[in-house]
């Protein structure tokens, strides 16, 4: 008989699955529960892109296109980069287009993540992180942020984490879950502390595009930080283009040309028609994409005034389009809190701690909802807070 | 402004409370703009989207297509007013295309309306000829779908 447990290489197993999936499985056994748990734009990827997808399709555009990516939406992708972060990156060399953000921060990591290095990942922050670090061998170090920072990384607390075998620094801003942003002046200080060191940073800067107020800052725009990150960014946030698998990563080529080898051997190209139907995205539908951000602004606000008056104490986002309001208050622990409130109420949001220790006590509420579903959301929230204070 | 009358176009329900806060400022200024908007002419009323067939499946809307001969001075406003002052007449609108105004009827029945265009809409001077659609059914209005509870693609939940 075939022995399972020799098969499976140790760092697969020591894997833990995701604190998201186990809840997600409960509310999924339930019927008739709202989510505010989505971490996927509800809008409709704009038409122009999807039209574009299907004329290609008609026209039998479906082989593989160039390793790193179709010529035009390399182009179009150094082009944004200019336009957005003033940044000047070789189409030709320092950019590749990946499947999703999340191939990005697969292969980077495992281009320059070996045996023993130690990389440093902001949190809370998306679940992917520190898995893909450890399968290649690092050792994940949170640095966990604070809610009296604004949910900033600090030069103090990176500096704490630092020793002579950190390779990287993962840099989530703006951040899922907290909603949070680096200005222009944190980041300064980040660079500061990192600038006479060997550290990469791996900026994933997938909400780059959903910020309410200043506009998006890239680490990479600071003095002596070109050269020193990999910046990771995609179409599903920014052009609601989730399922389209679509990302792109850029960075100075003497580090790119090794992360491409990885692309190039594991993933051969990105999808075709996903590639053509960004060159619509970026070349025509960037005003589409500033309508969205409008919408959730205003959801924002309602949401974070919603919490607020729930006595829910909401940090103010100034990305993304997460809230992150904390349930201390209540004295659960966020899973309590989420298993209680879906049990009793049917709504589902996602506990705080699936993104890392640092995140328990908070729990994480997309507002990628109509107005309509935040409001019976909130209601049944109070309603659930209620009860909780009166037993 | 414009922000503030999109709002209220997907769901004038909103308190100026929720109002104020979605769009950043407070409920007194907020009370102010739709009292403005409203003494304007440019709100000219609230109503709720009514799913009919829930309510009264006996009622029955018609378009009609209208062909009129255009008036020296007034054009087609003088008629268009004419029709629009009907009690009948829930909408008319002025049309580029095949035909000139388009007028939305309801009645109890099918009489009710076919009378309405024989008696009323056909004698009017200048009407040169109808044509009556009647709804089959509706699937969305005002930006709502009728027919079927919308439904998210997406998961329940997801990083």
């Amino acid at each position: 008989m075939i022995d399972y447990d020799k098969v499976i290489v140790n760092a697969a197993k020591e894997m833990k699955p995701s604190g998201i999936r186990k809840f997600f499985d409960i509310a999924q056994k339930l019927e008739g529960v709202i989510s505010l748990g989505v971490g996927e734009p509800d809008f409709q990827t704009p038409w122009k892109i999807r039209q574009t997808a299907i004329k290609t399709l008609e026209k039998g555009k479906t082989t593989y296109t160039g390793n790193r990516g179709l010529s035009e939406l390399l182009e179009e992708i150094s082009e944004y980069f200019e336009d957005t972060i003033g940044i000047e990156y070789d189409a030709e060399k320092e950019i590749i287009v990946t499947v999703g953000g999340s191939e990005a921060i697969d292969i980077s990591i495992r281009a320059m993540v070996e045996p023993g290095d130690e990389v440093l990942i902001v949190e809370p922050s998306f679940v992917c992180y520190a898995p893909m670090v450890s399968l290649a061998g690092g050792v994940p170090v949170p640095i966990a942020t604070k809610v009296e920072n604004k949910f900033r990384l600090t030069a103090e607390e990176l500096k704490e984490k630092i020793t002579d075998k950190t390779k990287l620094l993962i840099l989530p801003f703006p951040n899922n879950p907290t909603g949070a942003v680096m200005r222009k002046k944190d980041l300064d200080a980040i660079a500061d502390v990192l600038k006479d060191t060997n550290i990469v940073v791996l900026s994933d800067e997938i909400y780059s595009e959903l910020t309410y107020g200043e506009k998006h800052c890239s680490i990479a725009q600071c003095e002596g930080m070109r050269e020193r990150t990999i910046v990771i960014n995609g179409f599903s946030k920014s052009f609601a283009m989730t399922g389209w698998r679509l990302g792109f990563l850029a960075g100075p080529k003497e580090i790119v040309q090794h992360i491409f080898k990885i692309h190039q051997y594991a993933i051969m190209c990105s999808p075709t028609t996903s590639q053509y139907a960004a060159i619509a995205g970026l070349k025509y539908c960037r005003s589409d994409v500033k309508k969205m951000v409008d919408e959730y602004n205003m959801r924002r606000r309602f949401v974070v005034d919603g919490f607020n008056k729930l006595g829910l104490e909401c940090f103010s986002p100034e990305g993304a389009f997460y809230v992150f309001p904390s349930i201390k208050s209540t004295g659960l622990s966020s899973k309590d809190f989420c298993e209680q409130l879906v049990y009793s109420k049917k709504v589902a949001v996602v506990p705080g701690d699936a993104f890392g220790e640092s995140g328990e006590g908070f729990i994480r509420v997309s507002y990628a909802y109509s107005v309509n579903h935040l409001k019976e959301a909130l209601k049944r929230i109070g309603e659930f807070l209620d009860e909780f204070h009166n037993k | 402004m414009d922000a503030l009358i999109n709002l209220l176009k997907t769901n004038a329900r909103l308190t100026n409370a929720e109002l104020a806060v979605m769009l950043d400022t407070d409920e007194k200024t907020i009370a102010t703009c739709i009292e403005t908007l409203e003494e304007k002419g440019i709100i000219k009323g609230y109503t709720a989207i009514v799913n009919d067939e829930l309510v009264d499946d006996e009622n029955v809307t018609a378009l009609i297509e209208v062909k009129v001969t255009p008036q020296s001075q007034s054009g087609f406003d003088a008629i268009a007013r004419t029709i629009a002052s009907y009690e009948e007449v829930e909408a008319c609108t002025l049309m580029s295309g095949t035909y000139d105004l388009c007028v939305t009827v309801s009645g109890k029945n099918l009489r009710d309306i076919s009378l309405f265009v024989a008696q009323r809409l056909a004698g009017i001077e200048g009407v040169l000829s109808t044509a009556t659609n009647f709804v089959l059914k509706r699937y969305k209005d005002n930006n709502i779908v009728i027919i079927d509870e919308e439904t998210d693609e997406r998961g329940l939940i997801s990083p």
